[in-house]
C-alpha cells in the first residue's frame, strides 16, 4: 500500500459550470498534505466529495488500494474519513463530552452511560494536551477552545485520513503548536492528513507535501522542502505578484484621535494610544486580549467606565454607533456575516444601508437614480465582482463580500476607519487588493486602525503597532523595529518576566 | 468555486429559464389563478361582479391587518394583538358615533388612536425593554381584551349615525369602500417599504439586527413604527368592520391575528425577517378569502374550510423553508 487515498481525475460541474477539473490527489500514510488555492478554488469542493456531502461526476477514489464509493457523510466516516469544518458547528447547551460523542454516546443497557462517555473525553483532552473540563458546555467557552474540541471530535474517530479546513483561524499561537504536536502524533501513527490553510509559515512548518488547485484545476504538486513561498503565492494566483504590501506608505500628520486611560472593567483596561492622519495603526495580540472590546467601545456599541476620547483634541464619548458613524468613524467588523452585512439584501442595498441620507430626501423618500449611481460608483471602485448591484451578496466570494462592506463604510465618508481582522478568510487576490486599498486611502488623509492576528499583515502595512497583551496596552512598535518575535513577546508577555 | 466561476454559475441561472425557482417565487400566484379557474368552472356563480366584490370586501378586513403584519414579521418580530386591538378601536368609535354623538370624523380620529396607542406601547415595550415580541403582543392581546369589555361593559354598542355605516357597507364607483381603503392603504404601504427610507431600515433590522444597529440605524425606532403601524391598521380595521355589522362588538376581532399571519406567510414573506414582499401578502389574503368563498358556493361546511387553510398555510411553510435551505 503505497498510498493511503487516491483520488484520480476527479470532476464536478454545478450547473454546466466545472467546480473541479480532472483533478487528482495522492495522500501517503503518515504524511500531511498541505492543499492550497485561493478561495474558491476547488479545495473545498473537493474535500466536500470526499466527506460525501457531494458525488463527483467524474472520477475515482481509492482508499488503501481499494475503489470505494462515497454516498454520504456516513460512508464517509465508515471508511475512515473524518473532518474538521472550517464553520464551527457546536451544540452550545451541550457539554464538552456531549459534542464529541453526539450520535454515537456510549450507552450501557440502552441508556446513555455519562460516567464512560466523561472518561473518554478526559482521556482524549488529556492525550491531546487540551485541558478543559469536559463537563464544561459549549456556550461558555472561547472561540479558540470550541475550535480545539471540534478537532479533538474528528481525532476521536480514530480514522485513517482527517481533513482540516483552515483549523488555525479561531485559534492563538500557543494552541497553533498544541495543534502541530497532535499533527506529529497522528502522523507517527500513520495516519494521513490533508491540511487547508492559507497560513503559509505554517503551511511550511507542518506539511510534507504540498498541492495547489487554481479555477477548479490541479496545478501542481510538490514536496514542501522543494518550493517556497513566492512560488506557491504564484502558483495560486496564477501571475506574478510584485510585493503583497505596498511599499508607498505615507507620511502620517497631525494626531486626529487619541484614547486616553480607556477603561471596562473585566474588558480592558488603561488603554492609550493615538491615531494620526494618514497612518495605519496595527492592533496586534492573541485572540481575546480586548482589542476587539475596545474598538467597540470606542464606537459606541458598548459603554465604558473611565477614560477619554479625544477626537481632534475635542473630548467625545459616542452612546450608539450613529454618532460615531456621524462624526466620521467607520467600524468594518470582525465578522462580516454576523455584523458585517445583511446576507439577505442586494449589493446596494448593503452598500448605501449607513447613508441613505444621502441618497434621500429630507422627508426620507429614496431617490432611486442618485442611489444607483453612488452605489454603482464603489462598486467600481472597489471593483466587487457581482452579476450585478442587485445580487444578493449571500452568494457573494468572501473576498468580494468583504469589499461589499468597506465599500458601506467608504460612502458614509469616514475619516478614521477601524478594521477588524480586515482579510481573514480571503485569498490572496483579493488581499492585495484591500491592502493596496488601504494604503491608497492612508495616502488620501483617511486614518486607519488595523486589528489583525496576521503578524506579517500588522508589521507590512503599519506605520506603529499597539500590542495588546491581557487586556491592556503591552508595547507600541513601530513599523521598522517590528518583528514577529518581538510582536510575540509583547502579546505573550514575556516582556513582563524578564523586566 | 472561483469568483470566476460563481459568477459564470449566476448568469446562467438568470439566462436560463429555471421551472422550479419560477415555481418557488411565483407559485402562489399560480396557485391562485388556478383556484380562480376551477371555481368559475365548478361554480356559476363565482366569476360574477357581485360575487368578486364580495370576496374583496369580505377579504379587505384581514388586508388591512396583513399588511401591518409583513411590516412586523419583516422586522424578525410578531403580532399578536391586532384582533383585540381591533376590538378595542371598533368600541371605542361605536361608542362617539352611537345616536351620533359625535361627528363621524371624530370617532374615526379616536378609533385610529386608540389603535396607534396600543401598538406604541407593544413597540416600546419590544424596543426598549427586549422584551421578545411573542410575549408583548400575547399580553397585549389579553389586555385590549379586557379594557374592550371594560369599556363596553361587554355588550355591544348599536345605534350607530347612518353616514357612519358607508365606511363599511357603502360603494364608490360600484366597488365597495373597505376595497377602495385597502387599496389606498396598500400603496401608501408599498411606497413606505419600497422608497422610504425607514422601510429600507425594516429590512435591515429583520436581515440582521446586529449588523444595523452597527451599521447605525434607529433600530429601536424602527421597531416601535412596525407595531405602532400595525396597531394603526387594526384601529383602521376595527372602524370598518364596526361600521359593517352597524354595532361595536367586545368580542370581534377573535383569532383574526392568525389568519393575518397566515396571509403573510402564505405570501412568502420570511418569519425570520428580512425577506418578503406586499403584493405577496395581499395575494395570500386573496387566496384565502377565495378559498373561504369557493367552500360557502359549493356548499362546503366552515369546519372544512378551517382543514383546507391549515393545509394551505402548511404548503406555503414548507415552500419558505425550501427556500431558505437553498439560499
Amino acid at each position: 500500500m503505497e498510498y493511503l487515498l487516491e483520488m484520480k481525475s476527479i470532476s464536478k460541474s454545478f450547473s454546466g459550470t466545472y467546480a473541479l477539473q480532472n483533478v487528482s490527489l495522492r495522500l501517503r500514510p503518515g504524511s500531511v498534505l498541505a492543499l492550497m488555492g485561493e478561495n474558491g478554488a476547488g479545495k473545498s469542493t473537493l474535500m466536500k466529495i470526499l466527506s460525501g456531502i457531494h458525488r463527483p461526476d467524474e472520477g475515482e477514489i481509492l482508499i488503501k488500494g481499494q475503489r470505494v464509493a462515497i454516498n454520504s457523510p456516513r460512508d464517509s466516516l465508515k471508511l475512515g474519513i473524518s473532518m474538521i469544518h472550517q464553520e464551527l458547528t457546536p451544540i452550545d447547551e451541550m457539554t464538552i463530552a456531549e459534542n464529541i460523542f453526539l450520535g454515537r454516546e456510549p450507552t450501557r443497557m440502552g441508556v446513555v452511560w455519562y460516567g464512560e462517555m466523561y472518561r473518554k473525553t478526559r482521556e482524549l483532552l488529556r492525550e491531546m494536551g487540551i485541558s478543559l473540563d469536559p463537563k464544561t458546555k459549549m456556550k461558555d467557552l472561547k472561540v479558540s477552545d470550541i475550535q480545539l474540541v471540534e478537532i479533538a471530535k474528528a481525532v476521536s474517530y480514530n480514522s485513517d485520513i482527517i481533513i482540516m479546513d483552515e483549523p488555525t483561524s479561531a485559534i492563538t499561537d500557543r494552541e497553533v503548536h498544541q495543534l502541530f504536536r497532535v499533527i506529529r502524533d497522528l502522523k507517527a501513527k500513520g495516519k494521513g492528513i490533508i491540511y487547508i490553510s492559507h497560513k503559509m509559515d505554517e503551511i511550511f512548518e507542518i506539511s510534507d507535501d504540498i498541492m495547489v488547485l487554481r479555477d477548479g484545476q490541479f496545478i501542481d504538486s510538490k514536496p514542501a522542502s522543494e518550493t517556497n513561498n513566492k512560488e506557491l503565492i504564484t502558483m495560486m494566483v496564477g501571475r506574478e505578484l510584485k510585493d503583497i504590501f505596498p511599499s508607498n506608505k505615507p507620511v502620517p500628520g497631525e494626531v486626529v484621535l487619541e484614547v486616553r486611560g480607556l477603561t471596562k472593567d473585566k474588558w480592558f483596561r488603561d488603554i492609550h494610544f493615538q491615531l494620526r492622519k494618514g497612518e495605519i495603526l496595527g492592533f496586534a495580540g492573541l485572540m481575546g486580549s480586548g482589542r476587539t472590546e475596545v474598538m467597540e467601545a470606542l464606537f459606541g456599541i458598548v459603554p465604558f467606565d473611565s477614560g477619554e476620547i479625544l477626537l481632534d483634541g475635542k473630548p467625545v464619548r459616542f452612546r450608539k454607533p450613529a454618532e460615531a458613524i456621524a462624526s466620521g468613524l467607520a467600524f468594518i467588523t470582525e465578522d462580516r456575516k454576523v455584523q458585517g452585512l445583511n446576507l439577505l439584501a442586494s449589493v446596494k442595498h448593503n452598500i448605501t444601508i449607513s447613508s441613505l441620507k444621502k441618497v434621500s430626501t429630507r422627508t426620507g423618500i429614496l431617490q432611486f437614480r442618485q442611489e444607483n449611481k453612488e452605489a454603482e460608483q464603489y462598486v467600481q471602485l472597489l471593483r466587487v465582482k457581482a452579476r450585478n448591484k442587485d445580487q444578493l451578496v449571500q452568494y457573494l466570494s468572501g473576498g468580494n463580500q468583504q469589499k461589499v462592506v468597506i465599500a458601506k463604510w467608504l460612502m458614509t465618508n469616514p475619516r478614521i476607519l477601524i478594521m477588524d481582522e480586515p482579510t481573514r478568510g480571503i485569498d490572496i487576490g483579493a488581499k492585495t487588493e484591500i491592502y493596496k486599498l488601504m494604503n491608497d486611502l492612508a495616502h488620501q488623509g483617511y486614518s486607519i486602525i488595523m486589528i489583525s492576528s496576521e503578524l506579517p499583515e500588522v508589521i507590512g502595512m503599519s506605520h506603529r503597532i499597539v500590542v495588546f497583551h491581557n487586556r491592556t496596552v503591552a508595547g507600541v512598535l513601530n513599523q521598522d523595529e517590528a518583528s514577529q518575535e518581538k510582536i510575540m513577546e509583547l502579546a505573550t508577555g514575556q516582556h513582563l518576566v524578564r523586566s | 468555486m472561483s469568483e470566476a466561476s460563481t459568477n459564470a454559475l449566476e448568469s446562467a441561472r438568470a439566462r436560463t429559464f429555471n421551472p422550479k425557482q419560477f415555481l418557488r417565487e411565483y407559485g402562489i400566484v399560480i396557485a391562485l389563478l388556478v383556484l380562480i379557474l376551477l371555481l368559475s368552472i365548478i361554480s356559476p356563480t363565482f366569476l360574477t361582479f357581485n360575487n368578486i366584490m364580495n370576496v374583496l370586501r369580505q377579504v379587505s378586513i384581514n388586508g388591512l391587518l396583513a399588511i401591518g403584519a409583513t411590516f412586523v414579521i419583516l422586522t424578525a418580530g410578531i403580532d399578536l394583538s391586532v384582533g383585540a386591538v381591533l376590538a378595542f378601536s371598533g368600541v371605542v368609535t361605536a361608542s362617539l358615533v352611537q345616536g351620533g354623538a359625535y361627528p363621524d370624523w371624530i370617532a374615526i380620529l379616536a378609533g385610529l388612536a386608540a389603535g396607534l396607542v396600543l401598538g406604541l406601547i407593544n413597540g416600546v415595550v419590544v424596543a426598549k425593554w427586549y422584551v421578545a415580541p411573542f410575549i408583548v403582543t400575547l399580553g397585549m392581546m389579553s389586555a385590549a381584551r379586557g379594557l374592550t369589555f371594560v369599556y363596553s361593559d361587554g355588550r355591544p354598542i348599536p345605534g350607530l349615525s347612518e353616514s357612519f355605516k358607508w365606511f363599511g357597507g357603502g360603494t364608490l364607483a360600484g366597488v365597495p369602500v373597505p376595497v377602495w381603503i385597502l387599496l389606498i392603504v396598500f400603496l401608501i404601504s408599498s411606497f413606505l417599504l419600497y422608497r422610504t427610507r425607514i422601510g429600507r431600515y425594516v429590512y435591515a433590522v429583520g436581515g440582521n439586527e446586529e449588523s444595523a444597529i452597527i451599521s447605525g440605524v434607529n433600530v429601536k425606532r424602527v421597531k416601535i413604527f412596525v407595531y405602532a403601524f400595525s396597531g394603526l391598521l387594526a384601529g383602521l380595521a376595527g372602524i370598518i368592520l364596526t361600521s359593517r355589522v352597524t354595532s361595536g362588538l367586545p368580542q370581534a376581532g377573535q383569532s383574526y391575528e392568525l389568519d393575518a399571519i397566515a396571509a403573510v406567510v402564505i405570501g412568502g414573506t420570511s418569519l425570520n425577517g428580512g425577506r418578503g414582499k406586499l403584493w405577496g401578502t395581499m395575494i395570500g389574503v386573496l387566496l384565502i378569502g377565495v378559498i373561504n368563498n369557493g367552500l360557502d358556493l359549493l356548499n362546503v361546511s366552515s369546519y372544512y374550510q378551517l382543514i383546507v387553510k391549515g393545509l394551505v398555510i402548511a404548503v406555503a411553510v414548507l415552500i419558505d423553508s425550501q427556500k431558505s435551505r437553498k439560499s
